[in-house]
């Protein structure tokens, strides 16, 4: 088990979302298990599904697409085109989850060694946060406070609010 | 929950202002006048603050009374903060699966501190066909 933790953020400042995670091992071994279609399998997927590397041509420009076969036999695909690679510091990538098709992100996965250990930064621009540009630029120069804290505070402090009277109503979404 | 809602969400999110007047309203609803109280700002900056909330579903209105005091909608909050929390779930369990291949494949090689000494040899021998090995910047 690892206690290393993965620290999400929506800064208030930008249309993103930035995940850290640090790995208890040197960078060229993560970049290696992310760059390599044979090693993709081993770590892509939910831990009961299978994944197969449909393509993955690792070059500016080539494509990428995993499908992930789960336990209950539905198949998720996911698909992109990659930007950059700087072995063993960054890779720029596209993200599109075939059952949202259009709704892509731009990924850019930066590495970082200290002592052995590797940090990821994994920073997902939204292209549908972008194409709201002015709404964006409104008032939103004050400083990168963290929406998602935001959020679960509120959520939880209207929950203990709404729990006695909407609790049953409503049906969880997914 | 389409993604342009959860764009006008995060963008309505995205103002320290607007959080505040939402912190605010969680503890009940209240007139234009009552929040614009605690900032340094005019009760038409405060109303167009609003009408961002109530664009992204964050906030209602009441039509009623004349002081038409403001209401958090909880339901666009709950779906913002389901759809961050699947997308930290996505990818927590990936990278929980890479942490154990990186410290499986590590492990074998006999690059922990558990120093499996009497396999050494052999080890040494499987790092040259290790996918990491020589992945130097070409």
């Amino acid at each position: 088990m690892s206690t290393n933790k993965l620290n999400v953020s929506a800064p208030a400042d930008e249309p993103v979302i930035i995940l850290t995670r640090t790995f208890d091992a040197p960078r060229e071994l993560v970049f290696a298990a992310m760059t390599d279609p044979e090693l993709i399998p081993k770590w892509w997927g939910g831990r009961r599904s299978t994944t197969e590397v449909d393509e993955m041509d690792v070059r500016p420009g080539g494509r990428w697409r995993f499908v992930e076969h789960d336990s209950d036999g539905n198949d998720w695909a996911f698909r992109g085109e990659f930007r950059e690679i700087v072995p063993p510091e960054r890779v720029t990538q596209t993200f599109e989850f075939e059952g949202m098709p259009g709704h892509i992100s731009v990924d850019t996965m930066t590495l970082e060694e200290e002592d052995g250990h590797t940090k990821i930064t994994a920073v997902s621009r939204f292209d549908s946060f972008e194409d709201r540009d002015g709404m964006l630029q409104s008032g939103m120069e004050e400083g990168a406070a963290e929406t998602y804290d935001q959020l679960e505070e509120l959520v939880t402090k209207q929950a203990q609010r709404e729990a006695p009277q909407e609790a049953s109503q409503e049906a969880p979404r997914v | 929950m389409s993604t342009d809602q959860l764009s006008d969400i995060f963008a309505a999110l995205a103002d320290p202002t607007r959080r505040a007047i939402l912190i605010r309203l969680s503890e009940g609803e209240a007139s234009v006048t009552e929040l614009a109280e605690p900032f340094d700002i005019s009760l038409p900056a405060v109303s167009k603050h609003l009408k961002v909330l109530e664009r992204a579903g964050l906030v209602k209105r009441s039509r009623e009374a004349q002081w038409r005091p403001a209401r958090l909608e909880a339901g666009p909050l709950r779906d913002a903060s389901d759809w961050l929390e699947r997308y930290r779930e996505f990818w927590e369990e990936r990278f929980d699966r890479l942490d154990d291949y990186l410290r499986e494949t590590q492990g074998q090689h006999g690059a922990d501190r558990k120093g499996r000494s009497e396999r050494a040899a052999t080890h040494g021998e499987e790092l040259d066909s290790s996918p990491s090995s020589n992945k130097e910047t070409p």
